[in-house]
């Protein structure tokens, strides 16, 4: 069992927050408040989803990632390159994925192993997990991390219903560690880098969920890698393009929503995309009512992978290339040297390690004082306006209610209670003011 | 702790808010997993019956220390056999509601199972009380 909430790649840049109101109100885990006109995360909460990467006009939230330059670091003698299978739809003009993937070899990659044959695997131990074992139903996908944080923070009561399967970045990562050392490289003078589309991918990556450690040196996100790749590939003669290409056409598939779960041997599928949405079914599987339901498969963005917070055009868009990327993949003829990178049983595709819930105790350490606090909360709360406007740096006036209870938050830092507090105390002073001292009530004498 | 819900009459979309509600809370208060899972299948499938079979009505929540207290009371036609109403599959459930994935007939049995103490009150034309009770 391990906690998976600690570790985070979303974080802020001070200097460019102006402490307005956008990201509090959109951070799905209510994870963000402004102090001292800055945001700040909790990072028992927040799920690393990016959703405030996006929304930010200030551009002040970022996923920390490496920089290109990390393929330079003088440690590595070979370095593998593992893209996301969503890095091949953000081309419009280019879909042949041998051109991507020969792109990024002379970005100075020595090799390239795609994750989507790794998601192919995982898609075997799916179905037979589902078709041979005994589980509980539904099992829900553990490809999205963000919605396993979700989940272990929100939904601890569906813990067992994640599928056990490894992350096929997970499986990727170790297969190119493995394909190097075949190659006569040491582990240590080995880089294998991660290409994300995602916060929550690359913090998965670095520090990943259910298992011991990392095969991944290093995390570069789409975006970062985006221009030059373009420009590479906007110079490279078709003929040039090596043939890299894994032939693994159902797993780029994985990329977007509806992918992972298309497998015709799963049978009673729900593929829903959206963290809102993520949310509102996975309430449905704990009131019970999707118990018909073999396998859900959960993206915290729309569209899935493809409309990652760390992609660079828009993911509807997206998805209709990666339609084609993997038309024009499947003309290429098969190619068996290349099939066969990762050879069966060199890689672990089950989780080794049960996730937990990860249950902070935020209301109070005992159900009593747990209680005691949210009496506490409910009353505040009903002194409260009611039209969560942010000015207080909470999300909304429950929130704040719970801010002032549990983390000694002032009141009067909503601006109605201040309100109220100073016309109150006006009132108290004009009532004072009435008061006559005894010396000058009663009738004065001589008159 | 005490909760109260107000749950309207004909409103499919709405219906599963008050569980949700109790959910949510029951999660701040750190209560174990699988209790919370009792106790929400259970509140999930009285809440539903008020929407289909009844024309809304009134839950009220207990959060003790060591257990849930959960009561449902409508206003609607009441049940006129409730040894019937508790076997499994039995149901009189219209085709708007089967439409919407409701009545499979194990609401009842559910509740049963999911509780640590149950009971339920009925009068036809008077109304249903539900009453469940979930230990810590
Ligand atoms: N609150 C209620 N008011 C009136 N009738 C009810 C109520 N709750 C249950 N019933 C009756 O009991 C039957 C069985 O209920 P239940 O086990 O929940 O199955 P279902 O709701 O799927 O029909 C219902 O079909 C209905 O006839
Ligand atoms: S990454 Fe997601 S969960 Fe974390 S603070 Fe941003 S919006 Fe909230
Ligand atoms: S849907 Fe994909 S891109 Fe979005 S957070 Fe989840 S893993 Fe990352
Ligand atoms: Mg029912």
């Amino acid at each position: 069992m391990e906690n998976i909430n600690k570790r985070h790649s979303v974080e802020l840049i001070p200097d460019k927050c102006i402490g307005c109101t956008d990201c509090i109100k959109r951070c799905p885990t209510e994870a963000i408040r402004v102090r001292n006109s800055k945001a700040t995360i909790d990072e028992n909460l927040c799920i690393d989803c990016g959703v405030c990467i996006r929304v930010c006009r200030n551009h002040a939230k970022r996923a920390v990632t490496n920089s290109l330059d990390v393929i330079r670091d003088e440690r590595f003698k070979y370095r593998v390159v593992i893209p996301a299978p969503s890095l091949y739809s953000q081309f419009l003009r280019n879909t042949s994925i041998n051109a991507v993937l020969t792109a990024l070899k002379r970005i100075g990659f020595d090799d390239v192993l795609e994750v989507s044959r790794a998601a192919e695997m995982i898609t075997a131990e799916t179905v037979k997990i589902l078709t041979e074992e005994e589980c509980p139903k539904p099992m829900i996908s553990s490809a999205c991390p963000a919605v396993i944080r979700l989940m272990a923070m929100r939904f601890p009561s569906l813990m067992d219903n994640i599928m056990p399967v490894s992350a096929p970045i997970d499986v990727a990562a170790s297969a190119a560690r493995q394909m190097a050392m075949r190659k006569g490289y040491e582990p240590d003078e080995i880089g294998v880098f991660f290409i994300s589309p995602c916060s929550a991918k690359a913090t998965a990556a670095m520090y990943p969920i259910g298992m011991d450690k990392s095969d991944v040196d290093g995390v570069i996100s789409i975006a970062d890698v985006y221009l030059p790749l373009r420009n590479i590939m906007a110079k490279l003669d078709p003929s040039e393009y090596e043939d890299l290409c894994q032939r693994s056409f159902e797993g780029m598939g994985w990329a977007a929503t509806g992918g992972e779960s298309a497998d015709p041997r799963i049978e009673n599928a729900i593929a829903v995309d959206g963290l809102e949405n993520v949310i509102r079914v996975l309430e449905q599987v704990e009131d019970g009512q999707l118990d018909d339901v073999d396998f859900i498969e959960a993206n915290a963005c729309m569209s899935g992978c493809v409309g990652g917070p760390l992609t660079v055009i828009n993911g509807y868009v997206a998805r209709n290339i990666l339609k084609k990327v993997r038309q024009n993949a499947a003309s290429i003829p098969p190619c068996r040297e290349r099939t066969v990178d990762i050879p069966r049983g060199s890689v672990s595709l089950r989780l080794k390690n049960r996730i937990s819930p990860a249950n902070h105790m935020r209301f109070g350490q005992d159900m009593g004082e747990a209680i005691k606090n949210m009496e506490d909360i409910e009353a505040i709360y009903a002194e409260l306006p009611h039209i969560d406007c942010g000015s207080c740096g909470a999300p909304n006036c429950n929130a704040f209610a719970e801010d002032v209870v549990l983390d000694g938050i002032p009141v009067e830092d909503c601006i109605f209670m201040m309100r109220r507090k100073v016309k109150e105390l006006a009132e108290e002073m004009a009532d004072l003011a009435a008061k006559m001292p005894q010396t000058m009530t009663g009738e004065k004498a001589g008159n | 702790m005490k909760l109260s819900y107000t749950v309207l009459e004909g409103e499919y979309a709405r219906a599963g808010e008050a569980s949700s509600a109790v959910k949510k809370v029951l999660k701040q208060l750190a209560v174990p997993a699988n209790v919370i899972r009792k106790i929400a299948v259970a509140m999930f499938e009285a809440e539903i019956n008020m929407v289909i079979h009844a024309n809304g009505g009134v839950i009220d929540v207990d959060i003790l220390p060591d257990k849930v207290f959960i009561q449902l009371v409508d206003t609607g036609p009441g049940i006129p056999d409730i040894e019937k109403a508790k076997q499994e599959g039995f149901s009189t459930a219209s085709d708007e509601a089967r439409d919407l994935g409701f009545g499979a007939g194990m609401g009842i049995p559910n509740m049963m199972k999911n509780s640590d103490f149950f009971n339920i009150k009925s009068e036809v034309g008077k109304g249903t009380t539900v009453e469940i009770a979930v230990n810590l």
